[in-house]
């Protein structure tokens, strides 16, 4: 009896001060970091686990197709047909489709998949590798004998890494679909014309930029989901956490490297 | 329930453990577990929920590391061992997880044939299917193949993680809390299988449990696990012949009432 008294008054709960924050945020840097590494060392290693990247490419593909779909068409359809008014202030409505392509194939397309897959495909693996790291299937993997990280996020962050690359082509194109839909209702434009002068202002440096964008951006959503889940702590509660800790890192590193790359080939300009 | 004669051979050790030590921040799980287990013996731990028991057992197979002291399995010590021995090891002992940690994106078939493929190269299809269905049988559950594991009950399931380890022919078994959770008919088979696994397979095998009925109809040998260390071992009779008051309420529960 006496032990459960011990303590009449609970101590008062304090937040872990600044001190111990900034060193921990310094220890999940350098993790992360391993992490990378990791990935780095196994994934081009035999035996490859082909099946399972294709699998895995299949479901990234799949959780995000429709929304993309749905957002690519919306915003090119929208962009255009706000665009105009401005444009017409200068009697300059011919320039639309350059306008609108050089907005959606230069930043819009690749910063609108990746917002998307980090939503859908980002939390869907931080909480399925969550789930399996407090159910001890990772345990299971790796007492068997087997290599889970390789199974479970080699196979995960090669497959966000081409897939979204894909995605994000695919997004340009329906978006501009949406572009061409508004400028043909209202200027009549011929679908040959809107085409020719949607790649002509286009140069090499912007398709090779949007392509390392998205790459880039892809293997971010991977790695940051993978983290999330492969190290949840144990508990169903943990599960959610790394979820959502997916989603808002991944966010986060996306428009920290868009900001990066568009520096960047600035620069090649 | 008593235990027939099991064929154990006490000149040969695969698992020592000296002085073996593991805290989790202050909190002091082992402190200082001295532990032998002789080839074909079923060694059965008892204690307490949190006293550490699924502790020793993930540090017997890599998943945890000891603090201090020596563990040796199987001639490995895993002091000083490396990732790739590891994993070599990790092949020749099975590990029966507490919740069965089956796979459950992966039907039962799939979940037989993960570990298969990917620690024997080479291995053809019919081997698989033979190996796969072999276990299944030993565990009598060859019908649910194609099942996921969300559709199986808690026995089946126990039943099908046992199967999962038993595909790579281990010589080391590992079972936490074999039958926790399950009725008192599914218990009996699980000890039976343990039984049968024991004898088919030539295991040695340390069993976890809080059930006295399946300690007395598996275990060769009771080690009773107090206060991070094996304070009782010895055969159930020896370990039961005593006043103590951690140990008693473990007797009167399960026999008692
Ligand atoms: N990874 C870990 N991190 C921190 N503490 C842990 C960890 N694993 C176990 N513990 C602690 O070690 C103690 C022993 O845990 P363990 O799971 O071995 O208990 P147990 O004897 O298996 O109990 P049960 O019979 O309930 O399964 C517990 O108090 C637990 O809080
Ligand atoms: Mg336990």
């Amino acid at each position: 009896m006496s032990t459960i008294n011990k303590s009449p008054v609970p101590a008062a709960k304090k937040g872990p001060s600044f001190k111990t924050r900034l060193s921990n945020a310094f220890v999940t840097l350098y993790n992360i970091n391993n992490f990378i590494l990791r990935f780095f060392r196994q994934a081009f290693v035999p035996p490859f686990e082909f099946k399972e990247v294709m699998r895995q490419c299949y479901e990234t593909g799949v959780r995000s197709f429709t929304l993309i779909t749905f957002t690519g068409f919306i915003t090119g359809l929208i962009f255009t047909k706000q665009s105009r008014p401005s444009l017409a202030n200068f009697g300059a409505q011919s320039w639309l489709p350059s306008l609108v392509s050089i907005a959606i194939m230069r930043a819009l397309a690749p910063l609108i998949t990746a917002l998307i897959a980090a939503g859908k495909v980002g939390s869907s693996i931080g909480a399925e590798l969550g789930s399996m790291r407090v159910t001890e299937q990772i345990d299971a993997m790796e007492v068997s004998g087997t290599k889970p990280f390789k199974f479970l996020v080699c196979t995960r962050v090669l497959a966000t890494t081409l897939t979204i690359p894909i995605l994000a082509t695919y997004t340009g194109f329906i978006a501009l679909l949406g572009g061409y839909l508004n400028v043909s209702v209202n200027e009549g434009t011929s679908y040959t014309t809107f085409m020719e002068q949607v790649f002509e202002p286009l140069t090499f440096v912007d398709f090779v930029a949007s392509l390392a964008k998205a790459i880039v951006f892809g293997f971010t959503i991977g790695i940051v989901g993978c983290y999330q889940g492969y190290y949840s702590t144990k508990g169903t509660e943990g599960v959610g956490k790394a979820a959502n800790g997916a989603v808002v890192t991944a966010m986060f590193l996306v428009f920290v490297e868009e900001i990066l790359i568009v520096q960047i080939a600035g620069w090649f300009r | 329930m008593e235990k027939g004669k099991a064929n154990i051979d006490y000149q040969n050790k695969v698992i020592t453990i000296r002085g073996l030590e593991k805290s989790f921040g202050d909190f002091e799980v082992l402190r200082g577990i001295d532990l032998d287990l002789y080839q074909g013996e079923n060694l059965v731990v008892l204690g307490r929920s949190g006293t550490g028991k699924s502790v020793l057992i993930k540090i017997i197979s890599g998943l945890l590391k000891a603090d201090k002291g020596e563990v040796n399995v199987l001639g490995c010590n895993l002091n000083t061992i490396t990732e790739k021995e590891l994993q070599e090891l990790r092949v020749r002992i099975g590990f029966s997880f507490q919740n069965s940690a089956l796979y459950d994106s992966m039907t039962v078939r799939k979940n037989l044939e993960f570990p298969l493929v990917r620690n024997q190269k080479g291995i053809t299809r019919t081997e698989i299917n033979t190996s796969v269905e072999r276990v299944l049988d030993a565990v009598g559950l060859l019908h649910t193949i194609n099942q996921m594991p969300s559709e199986l009950s808690g026995g089946q399931r126990k039943r099908i993680g046992i199967a999962r380890t038993l595909i790579l022919n281990p010589e080391i078994m590992l079972y936490d809390e074999p039958t926790a959770g399950l009725d008192p008919i599914t218990c009996i088979e699980i000890n039976d299988l343990i039984n049968e696994v024991q004898q088919n397979f030539h295991t040695s095998s340390i069993i976890i449990t809080h059930d006295l009925t399946c300690a007395k109809s598996t275990g060769d040998r009771i080690a009773m696990l107090l206060d991070g260390q094996f304070q009782r071992v010895g055969s159930f009779d020896e370990v039961f012949s005593t006043n103590d008051d951690r140990v008693k309420p473990f007797f009167e529960y399960n026999f008692i009432q």
